[in-house]
C-alpha cells in the first residue's frame, strides 16, 4: 500500500480526530511501514521467520536505493521512502531461497516496474505483488514463497489479523479485505465439495501468514486498486473467483498470480470507463 | 529521440535486463552440468576416476523394503506417514575383516536382513539364524534403523535396533548369535525414534547411546485414539518424541540421563550425529529435526548446552533429514551436512553445509550456510547423504540419495501438500485435515547426487555419469570397503524399494589408506577416535562414528584417499580416553590396525 497516496482515499475531518485516530489514518505515511515492521518483528522475535537479516535488509535497501534514483531521474523529485520500504519488507519476507541475489533482483524489478508499466500515469502492478510473481515465475528454480516457513500457532495469527483489519478499517479499505476473505472462504468450500477434500484443507491457505501479508499489503494498494468502493469488491471478488480457478488447476502460487491478472486488467477497464464517460461528457457539453 | 525519450527507452531496457537476469543466473551456471554431460558415453573412469557399478544381484542381494501399514484411520495420506524405515548399516560383527550389511524392514511381520560378506564379491541373509530377522512382529512395532557399537567392550558389535515400536538392544555372542536384552539395558517400553548414535559422551570407555524421538511416543501408530499426531507446525514444531540419553553403567545397564544432562527437546527428530567439534577430547551432538530448526547440543563431558543459534546452525527452520561430518577442505575442520527439501517452484528450503567461521572474536564456533557456494545446496527432497573419497584423489566427495513418495508419474501431491503445509496448527496438526494422497507421487522419481569435490571448495554432481542412476525413494546411505580393495563403495536403502549396492570401480591412479581402531582404555569400537592425516602438506581429520547420515551408519574403517605421489608424514590418532598416539609415516595401499596403547 502506498501511504501517500492513499490520503486521497481519506475523508476531510470537520473537527479534530483523536490522537490514536490522527496515528491510524491515511495521512499518516509511516502507519503501514509500522505495521508491516510489526509483523516482521512478531514473527521473527516468536519464530525466527527470517532466513537472515541480511537478505532482508538487502531487499529493502535495493527497494529504496532503485525508488530513490528512478523517483530523481523520472519524477525529479526525492521520494518517501515509506513505499519502496513496504516492498523492500514484502519482498524480504515473501520470497525464500537461500541465494541473495534473488532478493535484491525481486525489488529491483518490483520498484522498477512501477516507473516502466504505467499506463495515463498510473502504475498497473502492485509492486511486490509483481516482483514476486516475476520470480517465481522466471526463477522457479531458485526461489519460491512463504509458505510454511512461519510459526503455526494460532495466537500471533490472532494478533495480526486483528491489528490488521484494525488498521484496513482506519484506512477505508476494510471492505476489499472483507470481501476478499468471505469470497475465499466461500471458494475454498465449493473447492472442497467438488474434490472431496476436507474443507479445513481448502480453508487451510488463507489461515497461513502469506495471506496475511497479501490481504492486508497486496489487494488493498490505493495505487493499483480501482477507484469506486464498489469496484474495488468487485474486483477482490474476481481476483478470488480466479484464484479458484487457479486453485482447481493446481496452481500453488494462485493468489499472487490471480491477482497479477485481475488488478491491471480491473484498472484498465477502469481507465477505459473514465476515458468513455468523459468523451461523453464532452460530446453532452458540446 | 528526445532525452526524456532516450531516458524511457533506457528505463524499459534496464526493466528487460533485469527480468532476464534469472536467464543468464541459470546459464551461468549451466557449464559445469555441460560438462559432466559429456562423460555420458562412459568416460567417467578417465575423467572422474571412478564410476560405480550396481552388483546388487550379482552380490546376491535381493532385498526389498516395505513400508508399514499403520492405524486405518491415517489410510488416506499412509504413503506420507509410513514414509521411513529403510536404513542400512555397515558392521563387521564376526570379525572377520570383511564388512557385513544390516538391513531393516518395515512392514508388519517383515524380516531384516544381516548380510554376512563371503569375501568373494557376494553375500549371503544370516539374520535369520543368529536371530535378528524377525524383529517386526505385530505388536511390537517395526524397524527403522539400527546402530551398532560394542557397548560392554567384549570386542564384538552389538546392535541397537531402532524402531517406532519396541526399541531392541541385541547382545553379540561373539559373531555366533545375538541374544535380546533390551530390558537389563532399561531400554524404554516403546517410542517412535529414527536416530540413534552410540558415543562415549563422557569418556569412561563405556558407549553410551543418544535416542532421537521423531512421533511422540505415547502414540501406538497402530491404535490411535487421535488423528492428532501430525506436526504442530512445518517450521517450528514441538510436539515430536522426546529423546533419550542413556548413561551405560556397565554391566548391561544403561541409565536414561538426558534432562538432568540438558538434552531436553520434542521437536521431531530424523537424524543425530556425533563428532568432536572443538577439539576439546568430547564429542558434541548435532541433530537435525524435521519441522524445525537444528540443535547443537556442546557436550563438556559432564552436561550438554543446547548452542544451535548462537553458533548458527539452530536458526532458520527447515525439514532436516541428516548430518554428516567433513573435513572437506582438508583443514582438521568438520562442515556438517543437513539435508533438506528443494523442488522447483514451489520449495526451496536448500540443504545445509554448515562451515565453521574463521576468526570468530573470542575463537568461539560459529557456522555459516555455504552449500550454495559449494554446489551442494539442491538434491530435490533429500534424505541420507555421507562424505567420502570416492576416487581416491584426497578430496572428501559427498554421495546424496533423495526421493519421498514415488507413485503415479503423472499425478502430485505437491499442490495440496503446500496447500496444507501453510496453515495453522490446528489444521496442519489433524491428520483428518489432509487431502488423500490417492496414489499421487510426491518428490517421486528424482535422480541422486553424487558430487564430486575438487578440493577448492567446488562440487560437481556426476552421478549419471558414473553410474547412479536409479530414481528409488532413497533413504539411507552407508559407505565401506565392502570388498578390502581401499575405494569406497556404496549401499543404500530404499523406501519399498531394493537394497543397493554400488561397487566402486576406480582407475587405480590414486593411492589410499585406511584405519581400523580399537580402544583398549578407550571403548573398544572406538568411537570418537580421532584420526587426523598429514600427507602432501595437507590434513584430514575423520572421526570413527556410531551411527551418521540418516538411519546409517559408514563402516567404522576410517578410509582415506590420498592422490597421486602420496608421501605420508604422519597419522596422528586422539583416543577418547585422551591419549594421543602418532604413526610416522603409515605405508599408503594398506589398512592399519591400530590397537590403542596402554
Amino acid at each position: 500500500m502506498n501511504p501517500q497516496a492513499s490520503a486521497q482515499n481519506g475523508k476531510a475531518a470537520s473537527t479534530p480526530a483523536p490522537a490514536w485516530k490522527r496515528v491510524l489514518s491515511l495521512d499518516n505515511p509511516y502507519v503501514v511501514p509500522a505495521f508491516i515492521t510489526c509483523i516482521l518483528l512478531v514473527g521473527h522475535l516468536s519464530f525466527g521467520i527470517l532466513e537472515s537479516y541480511p537478505k532482508t535488509l538487502l531487499a529493502i535497501v535495493v527497494a529504496i536505493a532503485t525508488e530513490l534514483v528512478l523517483a530523481r531521474i523520472f519524477v525529479h523529485k526525492w521520494p518517501h521512502p515509506a513505499s519502496a520500504y513496504i516492498t523492500g519488507i514484502s519482498v524480504g519476507i515473501l520470497l525464500r531461497t537461500p541465494a541473495f541475489w534473488p532478493y535484491a533482483l525481486c525489488s529491483a524489478i518490483s520498484i522498477t516496474s512501477k516507473y516502466v508499466l504505467r499506463v495515463n500515469g498510473r502504475h498497473l502492478w502492485n509492486p511486490s505483488n509483481f516482483g514476486i510473481s516475476a520470480m517465481l515465475f522466471l526463477a522457479g528454480d531458485t526461489v519460491g514463497s512463504l509458505s510454511i516457513q512461519w510459526g503455526n500457532y494460532l495466537w500471533p495469527m490472532l494478533v495480526i489479523w486483528m491489528l490488521g483489519a484494525l488498521i484496513i478499517w482506519r484506512l477505508h479499505r476494510f471492505h476489499i479485505t472483507a470481501t476478499y476473505v468471505i469470497s475465499f472462504v466461500a471458494f475454498a468450500l465449493m473447492r472442497s465439495w467438488i474434490t472431496g477434500h476436507p474443507w479445513q484443507s481448502e480453508i487451510a491457505p488463507i489461515t497461513g501468514p502469506m495471506y496475511q501479508l497479501f490481504i492486508f499489503f497486496m489487494i488493498t494498494d490505493p495505487k493499483t486498486t480501482v477507484r469506486s468502493k464498489m469496484g474495488q469488491c468487485f474486483v477482490a471478488f474476481a481476483v478470488a473467483v480466479l484464484e479458484m480457478v487457479l486453485r482447481m488447476n493446481e496452481v500453488v502460487y494462485a493468489p499472487y498470480y490471480a491477482l497479477f491478472v485481475v488488478g491491471p486488467t480491473a484498472l484498465l477497464i477502469e481507465m477505459w470507463v473514465n476515458a468513455r464517460r468523459a468523451k461523453a461528457g464532452k460530446v453532452a457539453a458540446a | 529521440m528526445t532525452r526524456p525519450g532516450l531516458a524511457k527507452a533506457a528505463l524499459v531496457g534496464f526493466f528487460i535486463a533485469l527480468l532476464t537476469v534469472p536467464f543468464a543466473v541459470k546459464k551461468l551456471s549451466t557449464p559445469q552440468l555441460a560438462a559432466a554431460t559429456e562423460e555420458a558415453d562412459g568416460g567417467a573412469l578417465r575423467r572422474y576416476g571412478f564410476r560405480f557399478e550396481n552388483v546388487t544381484r550379482a552380490a546376491g542381494v535381493d532385498f526389498v523394503h516395505r513400508a508399514p501399514t499403520l492405524d486405518p484411520k491415517l489410510a488416506p495420506i499412509m504413503p506420507e506417514v509410513a514414509s521411513m524405515g529403510a536404513a542400512v548399516s555397515i558392521v563387521d560383527f564376526d570379525r572377520d575383516g570383511w564388512p557385513d550389511i544390516y538391513v531393516t524392514n518395515s512392514a508388519e511381520g517383515s524380516r531384516n536382513s544381516l548380510y554376512r560378506n563371503l569375501h568373494d564379491g557376494t553375500f549371503k541373509d544370516v539374520a535369520g539364524e543368529l536371530g535378528i530377522a524377525d524383529v517386526n512382529q505385530p505388536g511390537t512395532g517395526v524397524s527403522m534403523g539400527a546402530v551398532w557399537g560394542d557397548y560392554d567392550n567384549d570386542g564384538y558389535e552389538d546392535m541397537l535396533l531402532l524402531k517406532w515400536g519396541r526399541p531392541e538392544l541385541f547382545h553379540n555372542d561373539q559373531g555366533r548369535g545375538f541374544t535380546r536384552v533390551s530390558e537389563q539395558a532399561n531400554l524404554p517400553a516403546w517410542l517412535n525414534a529414527n536416530t540413534a548414535v552410540w558415543f562415549d559422551y563422557d569418556g569412561d570407555g563405556r558407549l553410551d547411546l543418544f535416542i532421537g524421538g521423531y512421533f511422540a511416543e505415547t502414540l501406538d501408530l497402530w491404535h490411535l485414539d487421535t488423528t492428532r499426531i501430525m506436526p504442530d507446525s512445518f517450521e517450528y514444531a514441538t510436539n515430536g518424541g522426546r529423546k533419550y540419553l542413556f548413561h551405560n553403567l556397565g554391566g548391561g545397564r544403561f541409565e536414561e540421563v538426558s534432562a538432568q544432562l540438558g538434552i531436553e527437546s520434542r521437536r521431531w527428530a530424523l537424524a543425530a550425529g556425533a563428532a568432536d567439534l572443538r577439539g576439546t577430547g568430547r564429542q558434541d551432538l548435532f541433530v537435525a529435526n524435521d519441522y524445525g530448526i537444528s540443535e547443537l547440543y556442546l557436550n563438556d563431558g559432564k552436561r550438554f548446552r543446547e548452542a544451535g543459534k548462537e553458533t548458527g546452525v539452530g536458526f532458520a527452520p527447515k525439514s532436516g533429514m541428516n548430518v554428516a561430518f567433513g573435513d572437506i577442505l582438508n583443514e582438521g575442520r568438520y562442515a556438517i551436512y543437513v539435508s533438506n527439501i528443494s523442488e522447483d517452484g514451489i520449495l526451496i528450503q536448500g540443504n545445509n553445509l554448515w562451515m565453521p567461521k574463521d576468526k570468530v572474536p573470542g575463537g568461539a564456533l560459529q557456522y555459516e550456510n555455504l552449500a550454495r557456494d559449494f554446489g551442494v545446496e539442491l538434491g530435490g527432497w533429500s534424505f541420507g547423504a555421507q562424505f567420502g573419497d570416492f576416487n581416491n584423489d584426497g578430496a572428501l566427495d559427498l554421495y546424496l540419495t533423495n526421493g519421498y513418495i514415488s507413485l503415479d508419474r503423472t499425478r502430485s501431491y505437491w499442490y495440496d501438500f503446500s496447500k496444507v503445509a501453510g496453515g495453522n496448527s490446528t489444521i496442519i496438526g489433524d491428520a483428518r485435515n489432509w487431502p488423500a494422497f490417492d496414489g499421487r507421487s510426491l518428490a517421486g522419481y528424482q535422480t541422486k547426487r553424487v558430487w564430486l569435490n575438487d578440493g577448492a571448495g567446488k562440487f560437481v554432481d556426476v552421478a549419471q555419469q558414473v553410474g547412479v542412476t536409479d530414481t528409488y525413494d532413497g533413504r539411507a546411505v552407508a559407505l565401506a570397503d565392502l570388498w578390502n580393495r581401499g575405494v569406497l563403495d556404496v549401499v543404500t536403502a530404499n523406501q519399498n524399494g531394493p537394497l543397493l549396492i554400488y561397487r566402486n570401480i576406480a582407475s587405480g591412479d590414486n593411492a589410499w589408506i585406511e584405519f581400523e581402531l580399537e580402544g583398549v582404555a578407550s571403548n573398544r569400537s572406538a568411537i570418537g577416535a580421532q584420526v587426523t592425516l598429514y600427507w602432501n602438506g595437507q590434513r584430514q581429520m575423520q572421526d570413527v562414528a556410531g551411527g551418521i547420515g540418516f538411519s546409517a551408519q559408514n563402516d567404522r574403517r576410517l578410509h582415506y584417499g590420498l592422490g597421486r605421489k602420496s608421501e605420508i608424514e604422519k597419522a596422528v590418532i586422539r583416543w577418547p580416553s585422551g591419549k594421543v598416539q602418532t604413526l610416522d609415516k603409515p605405508r599408503a595401499g594398506e589398512l592399519h590396525k591400530v590397537r590403542e596403547p596402554q
